[in-house]
């Protein structure tokens, strides 16, 4: 075997640059494939953890009326003594913030602009606006007392040509089904580098937003954070009551869960595509071999090599280009996926609705998707280098020392 | 002893609707430590006989039987198995794999009949000393003038102690020199080590080395005189 083993290597080298094309190809496709992977999974991951942080938490807990498309402050659709039944939530091991939260409708004017807001009631005290503090740009947090205080996204300030410090109009759509209309002063700038929600939510401290909006001591919704979000399922079913409705994350952004599994198809399918062209090459390679060396192959069974031997030869020499290609192209792709891991890729706003995505999205690779990946394009390599290695293995030795296929 | 026995053997190749005879009713045997040249015009069917005694071909009717065994009943795994122990080949192009040294290709049959690295080593160094290469062991054959490759082939075919050594024209690409030099070293082999020779050739300069001339034409053997 060490002499296959040798001969293979070596005769690789006979055609050095047909050998280094062919496990390039192999090492692009599966760059690529590595990249595109690990690009899927940052976006989707970006997308779970800015929505799940931002907007839906782990689990929201809300009265049984409550819609939240409509996001309507009447009583009937909020929770009564939401400060209490958030301390009992949080006393469950399993989470890690429980906090009540507003959610309003208003319009921001600032001279003749006007601009449609979500306007969000928080505890300027809770652990869960860690997004909206880390992303202070200028300016700073709420405080609970602060009952003129407002705080914006950086594009709405932006499309305002509005600062700290400077004054808004805010309308609100109250619970009794008028409108309010008061000034506020801006406190601080946040980022989320998520564009679309950020231009448009404001937030003020809960009591505030109660008092403003009209709807008292009630809250839309207690907002839940776990510390391991596998745990919702269970966490939800403990909570479970008639006179509530406990949602869970995967519930609630459905549409991300569908991405997820779409994006695991898309890169199955996307990967058999490319390394199926790839294969074409790998075969293409060693069939010529098998052709140039046609005589070699009647030389080697004259002298007493089989079949199965020949086979292996094939095999091998397959193995060394997909063993050569697969390591550059891991290498290649880990060295993207690492470097657009840290850097990201700048889109923008890209104006999807139903799921938020960051203004960049940053590569993650899993050690799971590298190995599946690995493993289907040393899989794909072997099972079409089988045919040449079969015609190899096949000739009869008069023909092949003749010189015919 | 015998080491080939054919009866009756008929070759025909079938080309599309058009069928060959290569070998007609063949009927011969080959003794041991023979040294044999098989002669006749181009298309009398010389390589089709080495093939078959060689086992690379079948015949199509007929009986072989090689080293006391029946060729003819072989699958293509045991003719391999056959011509492993039992067979060397020279061809008339130089037919070493071009990504061995000189040693390595001696020492490719000693592989596959599982010999161990020191029965090889030594092996392989004698074979080499006999056909005066020792001092090329580690060319490769595109380092090799083609009488040099031919010398290590006529090596690789002793290699594994073979009863019968075919030759296919083994001197057609050679000069005078390098062809009568391998002549004069498997004539020497054949006298030292009692193997079997058995050379397909046109050449009068090398037919003058064999002991017994057989003669094919269209298939038939048409003579068969042995020298004293």
């Amino acid at each position: 075997m060490s002499k296959i083993i040798i001969m293979a290597f070596r005769n690789l080298g006979r055609n050095r640059r047909r050998s280094i094309l062919s496990a390039l190809a192999l090492s692009v496709s599966l760059a690529l494939l590595i990249f595109m992977s690990a690009f899927n999974r940052g976006q989707i991951r970006s997308s779970m953890e800015t929505t799940l942080n931002l907007d839906s938490g782990h689990i929201q807990v809300r009265a049984t009326d409550y819609d939240p498309d409509k996001l309507s402050v009447a009583w009937e659709y909020l929770l009564e003594n939401p400060e209490q039944a958030a301390a009992q939530i949080e006393a469950l091991d399993q989470v890690k913030v429980a906090t009540p939260r507003l959610i309003a409708s208003g319009i921001v004017s600032v001279q003749d602009q006007h601009s449609g807001v979500k306007i969000m009631g928080v505890d300027p005290a809770s652990i869960a606006n860690a997004p909206f503090i880390d992303g202070l740009v200028e300016g700073e947090f709420l405080t609970a007392d602060d009952r003129e205080g407002i705080l914006i996204g950086y594009p709405l300030a932006e499309n305002l040509k509005i600062g700290i410090g400077d004054q808004i109009n805010l309308l609100v759509n109250t619970s009794a089904g008028s409108v309010d209309e008061q000034s506020f002063t801006i406190r601080g700038i946040f980022s989320t580098n998520s564009t679309a929600y950020d231009k448009a939510i404001v937030l003020m401290p809960i009591a505030k937003a109660q008092a403003f909006s009209g709807a008292d001591k009630h809250a839309s919704f207690i907002f839940v954070l776990l510390h391991d979000r596998d745990d919702a399922k269970a966490v939800a079913a403990a909570l479970k009551n008639p006179n509530l409705q406990v949602e869970t994350w995967a519930e609630m952004n459905d549409i991300l869960v569908v991405m997820d599994e779409f994006s695991n198809a898309f890169i199955l399918i996307l990967g058999s595509i490319v390394l199926g062209i790839t294969a074409t090459v790998i075969v293409n390679t060693l069939i010529m071999s098998v052709f140039e060396r046609t005589r070699e192959i009647g030389v080697l069974t004259s002298i007493g090599m089989k079949g199965s031997q020949i086979m292996s030869l094939f095999l091998v020499e397959a193995s060394f280009l997909a063993a050569g290609g697969i390591a550059f192209g891991l290498l290649v792709g880990w060295a993207l996926s690492a470097y657009y891991g840290m850097v990201g890729i700048y889109f923008g706003d890209l104006g999807v609705t139903g799921i938020l995505l960051g203004d960049r999205i940053y590569a993650y690779l899993t050690l799971e998707d590298t190995i599946k990946l690995t493993i289907t394009a040393l899989v794909i390599t072997l099972l079409a280098s089988i045919y040449p290695a079969l015609l190899a293995s096949r000739m009869e030795p008069v023909e092949a020392l003749h010189g015919k296929n | 002893m015998e080491v080939a026995k054919l009866t009756d053997v008929t070759r025909i190749y079938k080309i599309g609707e058009v069928e060959t005879r290569a070998l007609n009713g063949i009927s011969m045997t080959i003794e041991e430590a023979e040294f044999t040249a098989l002669v006749g015009p181009s298309g009398s069917g010389k390589t089709t006989l080495l093939q078959l005694i060689g086992c690379l071909d079948k015949p199509t009717a007929g009986k072989i039987i090689i080293n006391n065994e029946d060729a003819t009943k072989l699958n293509r795994n045991q003719r391999a198995d056959l011509r492993k122990g039992t067979i060397g080949f020279v061809f008339q192009f130089f037919a070493l794999i071009p990504t061995l040294t000189a040693y390595e290709n001696v020492e490719l049959p000693l592989l596959l009949n599982g010999k161990n690295p020191t029965e090889r080593k030594g092996r392989v160094m004698d074979l080499l000393e006999s056909v005066d290469m020792l001092s090329h062991t580690h060319h490769r054959p595109d380092q090799l003038s083609g009488g040099q490759q031919q010398r290590v082939a006529v090596a690789r075919a002793l290699s594994t102690n073979p009863k019968i050594i075919l030759a296919d024209e083994p001197t057609a690409n050679l000069d005078t020199k390098n062809g009568e030099q391998i002549m004069n070293i498997m004539q020497k082999l054949n006298q030292d080590t009692h193997t079997t020779f058995v050379f397909a050739t046109h050449d009068p300069r090398v037919i003058k080395y064999a002991k017994r001339v057989i003669t094919l034409e269209d298939g038939v053997i048409v003579g068969d005189s042995t020298s004293k």
